[in-house]
């Protein structure tokens, strides 16, 4: 055996530890390097093993938007314009349901906290060849809100808004003291006015976190958007880049590559800024659901 | 009664309303049930039965919320209640419906939408009111005739258009010494020998659906009539031409010698869908072998993402390790990333041609294997993105959980002896297994639905040989029922998938409610409430 001293011993455990870590790290970040140099090799084959490749340019990222059978453009439209309606209608349904459990007393109440968080464990997508049959029967009697439009998939995820954020927000009204309510009412105030013009500027910032977990979450769905709709130019992005891989148009890579970069660029910036917010609202969330 | 109406109309939180708020509650109200009512009637028209009853409950419920004063509470929650009722509870309760159904392939079709479809029908009759006809043609190929009904009215006919009387027809050419003319805008009157050698002109359907008009012989064109009606006090589908009848089998129009009618309706078949699994071996073959591998996967990818996670969060618990924020930042990114997109990524570097670990591996040590088409290393790769997409979660649970087990516990250990393996899987497990659990389970219930990796991966691939519809090595249940549904080129079985679907509800309740009495989460609810 060795003879070492405790530092160097120490030194020995750190060492070892940046080796794995190094591994670790290498199995991360992999995918990633790879899908950027991939988005930078204008020869839209995998073949290359090499990181760098041989003649680096913006081919694939061109094509990604002048190739009328991939509008990558309307894609991402699509994705940030159902993710954001979905967002500001879900936050503001949840909010005021929230308000009302954590500041009315109601018989049932306890009983409806339970049942929404029970119904929440079946999500739109185990029950989705009913909620298909459901859009196509809304198709034939309202075309507005059926089979290809972002109104009925919008429709749907907002069937299934309130189910654990309640339970957050509930927590989050339940922290502010009711004393503060009391004295505006004193002073005249309706529920609506301290509700909105008193509660609402202290809630913010768990508003903003649950906003964009939700806007992450539509974002990122792909089943229900793929039952939903039917036509290449209503595709969010994710059944659009779906599309590229599976061979529909005979698998392009090198588009897919930058697409699935450019995709992933804006959550990787809220991730990356908000990182601290998310993960605390995420792991009480957690703790709670 | 005026004063009464508006006390009813009071808030609940005791201020009174005003006359303006009142009114408007009332027209909004108004609205709303117009609104409803104008849905579930139409929804029972089109034969939505399921559909227009949640649609009249829905609306009674908000009529409810509305009118009583004590309801105000649920009034701020009411919009969500009615999104939730609609998109998420009847949902639910339409699958079981749909599981006890045949509604797929032959019978997509609603029963008075079957019936709609049937009495379009229209056959010649052999009796009836008749025309002598003349035939036009123009050199688009278009026909038209000249009719003249045994009473002497004379009629232009365009297929797919209502009868122009005779008066009213324009661009007549010069009439004959019978009153027909020789031509009608640019079509041209054919001839005797024209008329026997056309083949075409016999099988046309002139004029609209009402006053349909088919030439039955050389001289004589008659009225179409319905071939089918439906006797409704009866419920059979009578043929007019040939007498036979039909009656409903099953979502089918079924005659006493077997024959049926095309468009057949959807249907209770009561278990059928439930008892295929136990008839049909070539079915259950596939379903066993489906139902094993999901509960594999679900279990392995929460072994392997929880042990990693834990793992990692271990080594590098340690405060004074240099630039434990850093590789913590970099081990996060696979979380940071939309999982589909990385779903996708892995795709590519799977795929056996020209992905990159196929050449990696080729170039180093000359293996390349054939991810995608064979069963096990299929499973073995989803199990691997699996579980870089799932370890950084349980990196950052654990990490916290293990900050919080108090550090004299550890001491107290190892001034017992206990050496650092001891004191892991004697103090560090079970206290983090507590704080954990929940979370387990939770993962668990996730991945074993968890359709996003197993389409974006591979579609369920590789097929499994022999299925009768269409099933995949990987497949789990969801990404079979939406096979079953919506893959494209093969049937669709909607019943059968709401079948299955309603296993998955099973499946998912039993865990769910272990979870909710493993974590006590009722009786938090209590203390919160």
């Amino acid at each position: 055996m060795f003879n070492l001293t405790f530092r160097q011993r120490r030194y020995f455990s750190y060492g070892i530890r940046w080796v794995v870590a190094l591994i670790l790290i290498f199995f991360a970040i992999f995918p990633v390097l790879w899908i950027l140099s991939a988005s930078f090799n204008p020869t839209n084959t995998l073949a290359t093993a090499k990181l760098i490749p041989d003649n680096i340019g913006l081919d694939n990222y061109y094509s990604l938007f002048n190739n009328p059978n991939t509008p990558f453009g309307i894609w991402i439209w699509n994705s940030i314009k159902i993710s954001s309606i979905t967002t500001v209608l879900s936050v503001s349904v949840t909010t005021l349901a929230a308000y009302a459990f954590s500041r009315f007393r109601f018989s049932g109440r306890e009983n409806m906290l339970k049942a929404i968080l029970l119904i929440q464990v079946f999500p739109a997508l185990l029950a989705m060849i009913a909620v298909f049959t459901l859009i196509t029967q809304f198709d034939s009697i309202i075309p507005a809100i059926g089979l290809n439009t972002h109104a009925g998939l919008i429709l749907v995820y907002l069937g299934g808004a309130m189910g654990v954020n309640i339970w957050l927000m509930k927590g989050f009204f339940d922290t502010i003291p009711r004393a503060i309510d009391e004295s505006a009412m004193v002073d005249g105030a309706t529920h609506w006015q301290t509700f909105s013009q008193l509660l609402l500027p202290l809630m913010r910032p768990i508003l903003i976190v649950i906003a964009i977990l939700t806007f992450i979450g539509t974002y990122g769905d792909f089943v229900l958007a793929r039952v939903l709709l039917k036509s290449t130019d209503q595709y969010p992005l994710m059944v659009g880049l779906f599309i590229f891989t599976s061979g529909q148009f005979s698998q392009q890579w090198g588009p897919f590559a930058a697409g699935a970069l450019l995709g992933a660029l804006p959550i990787m910036i809220i991730y990356l800024v908000l990182q601290d917010q998310i993960v605390g609202g995420l792991t009480q969330g957690a703790v709670k659901g | 009664m005026a004063v009464q109406a508006l006390k009813r109309f009071e808030t609940g939180d005791g201020q009174s309303a005003t006359l303006s708020n009142v009114v408007i509650r009332l027209v909004l109200l108004l609205a709303i049930d117009a609104f409803a009512i104008w849905f579930a009637v139409r929804a029972f028209g089109e034969g939505y039965l399921p559909l227009g009853i949640a649609i009249a409950l829905i609306a009674a419920g908000v009529n409810y919320v509305i009118l009583v004063k004590e309801m105000y509470p649920i009034r701020w929650m009411l919009l969500g209640l009615i999104l939730m009722a609609m998109f998420s509870i009847y949902p639910i309760l339409l699958t079981v419906f749909v599981a006890f159904t045949n509604y797929g392939d032959g019978h997509l079709l609603t029963k008075p939408q079957s019936i709609e479809q049937i009495t379009k029908a229209r056959f010649v009759p052999e009796g009836g009111s008749a025309y002598t006809w003349t035939g036009y043609s123009n050199e688009a190929g278009d026909y038209a005739l000249w009719l003249q009904s045994e009473n002497g009215d004379s009629f232009l006919a365009f297929p797919g258009q209502t009868l122009i009387p005779a008066a009213e027809a324009t661009g007549l050419g010069e009439l004959d010494s019978e009153g027909i003319p020789e031509s009608v805008g640019d079509y041209e009157r054919l001839n005797a020998f024209q008329v026997a050698s056309d083949q075409n002109i016999s099988t046309i359907q002139f004029g609209s659906e009402l006053d349909g008009v088919q030439i039955r012989s050389p001289q004589e064109a008659a009225q179409l009539q319905p071939k089918f009606a439906y006797d409704e006090a009866n419920d059979i589908i009578n043929d007019l031409e040939t007498g036979v009848s039909y009656t409903p089998v099953e979502g089918r129009w079924t005659a006493a010698n077997g024959d049926e009618l095309t468009a057949g309706f959807r249907a209770n078949v009561g278990l059928d869908n439930f008892t295929r699994f136990f008839q049909s071996p070539a079915f259950r073959g596939p379903l066993v072998r489906i139902i094993i591998w999901n509960f594999a996967f679900a279990f392995f990818s929460v072994f392997a993402t929880f042990a990693l996670g834990l793992a990692i969060a271990y080594v590098f618990n340690d405060p004074e390790f240099p630039g434990r924020k850093i590789i913590q930042s970099f081990l996060l990114i696979p979380y940071t990333i939309p999982s589909l997109i990385t779903i996708l990524i892995w795709r590519g570097m799977f795929n056996p041609q020209v992905g990159v670990i196929n050449r990696t591996l080729s170039d180093l040590i000359g293996i390349a294997p054939a991810w995608t088409v064979d069963p096990w290393l299929a499973k073995i790769a989803i199990l691997i993105v699996n579980l870089w997409l799932g370890y950084p979660y349980f990196m950052l649970i654990c990490s916290g959980a293990l900050q919080a087990i108090p550090g004299d516990l550890y001491e107290a250990a190892s001034i017992d002896g206990a050496n650092a393996w001891q004191q892991f899987y004697k103090i560090t497990l079970p206290l983090l297994l507590v704080a954990v659990g929940p979370l387990l389970v939770a993962s668990f219930t996730f991945n074993f639905n968890n359709f996003n990796i197993i389409f974006l991966f591979i579609e369920g691939g590789p097929p499994i040989a022999g299925s009768p519809t269409r099933a995949g090595h990987t497949d789990i249940l969801i990404s079979y029922v939406y096979n079953l549904a919506f893959a494209a080129g093969r049937g669709k079985e909607y019943g059968l998938g709401a079948a299955i679907t309603i296993v998955i509800f099973v499946v998912v309740a039993v865990i769910t409610l272990f979870q909710f009495r493993y974590t006590k989460m009722w009786e938090e609810v209590g203390e919160g409430v």
